[in-house]
């Protein structure tokens, strides 16, 4: 798993729901920070192959974190910051186009 | 008319080193600017979280870091005073040469006009394809280095680190003072790098103390007995659904090692999207292996009252982002009448010669840490364009089938059109194709880039409120 190096941390703590999952997170964190420190790795599938990817660059450039956030797809889990009681699902495949 | 529809004198794009000093030195003289970021704290990569870290332990990520803390009270100071409007989380999805800003904040998209525009949004890691570098657990040393600094989260391990430069060997340190393993570090560097770096290391010797920076990070790794594997030939990520292991050539012999973390790195280089989507004349930089915007002393490109400061115009690093930052505005502001000429180059004078003096290190380290053709132009099994997973051997199929250069591989193999625009692939694929044709990279070009640069609904363009004026002939172009 990966490690939170800092404690005592004074930052609040808050809840996100990964797909059936609660994961607690920090107050500025960002959302691909928040699942990767929960130990959660593969954020999407491809519309070509469908094979799993995660974060590469956490700095806006790659586009591999995208999730569905709050039911909008194609988010950058890495440029998204968290906010108590969103909910996080992986982006499988393309996104869905719905009016 | 909207608020965000008035015509503004300054904006300025990025709140790092170049566009943090940009906007503190256009408030020294008086002149307000609107300073758009993308994240949500000011800092830009280099400082990134700098007053929100929770690794607040300064000797942890450095006294490199913590220099920023100077330039972000000055930001403050500059809001304070009514001078600098801060807009964090913005998204900058539109700039053209009649400066417009199309930018997309929490959902909403807003058009404002500025008649000069600094763009500083910096560096990005060059492209490193090796094969298995698209499986979950395989990184940019950069993105780890984002994840300390933002959350004080360090990553699985075991953890590996590969490639060269200073970034890489600076996370391995920043991993080891905080307690984490480093189970290996895999140096790709050229057997003769540093022959090839020595004729500049007089030059190099004149610079602020960078060569003594590098001496005592590569101590600090001996020190707590890193595994360091130099003259390795190859790299391989492998795993099912994510990484297990690392595979590395050396002296024509493979070898593994299990790993859940590969932290990849070969340098930065630019992001040009934006100087690339406002068609700015481009040279390629053979030393630096990268397109950069062509810039006059004032960092103005050929779009006229659009500046390009910091690392976006070609690497120079924090310290000297920071002086082009200020040249810009320096430029800017005499433009709009708060200073003189004459009083515009005095002050410019001494922040000339301290940016010489910065620089003189980047001629040794762009030597030192060049990465290898064998680095920039993979085997055919690798994927190259990982949005629309495309291998390097297709790339040259098509080439050898006539394909002519970048932007007719995308009709060729949707080669760049995936989200990320080419950002992850656009200087492999001009390598590649170089190779194949048998000229050189400056030569092939690079893909034509379009707004939007960040993806944008139609709803939302649809809700985007247009300034009066423009309001008959608006396109997104």
């Amino acid at each position: 798993m990966p490690t939170r190096l800092s404690s005592p941390d004074s930052r609040p703590t808050l809840t996100l729901h990964f797909e059936q999952r609660e994961i607690s997170a920090r107050q500025g964190d960002s959302v691909a920070s928040a699942l990767l420190a929960a130990g959660i790795k593969s954020f999407r599938t491809t519309p070509v192959s469908a094979a799993p990817r995660g974060p590469y660059c956490m700095m806006g450039v790659c586009f591999d974190c995208l999730l569905v956030v709050d039911g909008v797809p194609n988010q950058q889990g890495c440029q998204v910051q968290v906010r108590d009681g969103m909910r996080i699902e992986r982006q499988l495949g393309a996104a869905e186009i719905t009016p | 008319m909207s608020a965000e529809g008035q015509k503004l004198g300054l904006a300025i794009i990025g709140a790092g080193p170049a566009g943090l000093s940009a906007a503190v030195e256009a408030a020294s003289h008086g002149v307000p600017c609107r300073l758009f970021d993308e994240q949500g704290a000011p800092g830009g990569q280099i400082y990134r979280a700098l007053e929100s870290t929770p690794l607040r332990e300064r000797s942890l990520l450095g006294a490199d870091y913590w220099r920023g803390g100077e330039l972000i009270e000055s930001l403050r100071q500059g809001i304070e005073a009514g001078l600098i409007d801060y807009r964090p989380e913005h998204t900058l999805w539109q700039l053209n040469r009649e400066r417009e800003l199309g930018t997309l904040s929490r959902g909403r998209a807003a058009l404002t006009q500025a008649s000069q525009v600094i763009v500083a949004s910096g560096a990005q890691e060059r492209p490193f394809p090796v094969p298995g570098w698209t499986l979950p657990g395989v990184m940019g040393a950069g993105a780890a280095q984002v994840l300390l600094k933002s959350s004080g989260v360090a990553l699985d391990q075991p953890l590996v680190l590969a490639g060269s430069g200073p970034l890489l060997l600076l996370v391995a340190a920043q991993y080891l003072r905080a307690g984490v393993p480093v189970a290996a570090l895999l140096d790709t560097s050229p057997k003769d790098a540093l022959r090839r770096a020595a004729p500049y290391l007089a030059t190099a010797l004149g610079a602020p103390d960078y060569l003594l920076k590098g001496i005592k990070l590569i101590r600090e790794l001996r020190r707590h007995g890193v595994n360091i594997v130099r003259g390795v030939e190859a790299l391989r990520a492998e795993g099912d659904g994510q990484l297990e292991r690392v595979g590395f050539k050396r002296q024509g012999q493979w070898q593994e090692i299990n790993a859940k973390t590969l932290l990849l790195h070969q340098g930065v280089v630019p992001n040009v999207q934006l100087s690339r989507a406002l068609s700015c004349r481009h040279r390629w930089r053979e030393d630096q292996l990268c397109w950069v915007p062509e810039l006059d002393p004032w960092g103005e490109s050929d779009a006229q009252d659009i500046f390009f400061a910091g690392d976006g115009g070609g690497i120079v690093g924090a310290e000297a982002s920071k002086l082009q930052g200020r040249l810009s505005a320096l430029q800017v502001a005499a433009r709009l009448g708060a200073i003189t000429a004459a009083r515009r180059d005095e002050i410019a004078r001494p922040l000339r010669r301290a940016l010489a003096r910065e620089l003189r290190i980047r001629p040794f380290l762009d030597a030192l840490y060049r990465p290898n053709e064998a680095w920039r132009r993979p085997s055919d099994e690798t994927l190259v364009c990982r949005c629309e997973e495309i291998d390097a051997g297709q790339i040259r199929a098509a080439v050898r089938a006539g394909c002519s250069g970048p932007n007719q591989l995308k009709a060729f193999l949707r080669c760049g059109m995936g989200p990320c625009q080419g950002r992850m692939c656009g200087l492999t694929v001009a390598e590649l194709i170089g190779e194949t044709q048998g000229r050189p990279t400056a030569e092939v070009g690079y893909y034509r880039l379009r707004s939007p640069i960040k993806p944008i609904t139609l709803g939302q363009l649809a809700e985007l409120e247009i300034p009066e004026p423009r309001a008959a002939k608006t396109e997104v172009d």
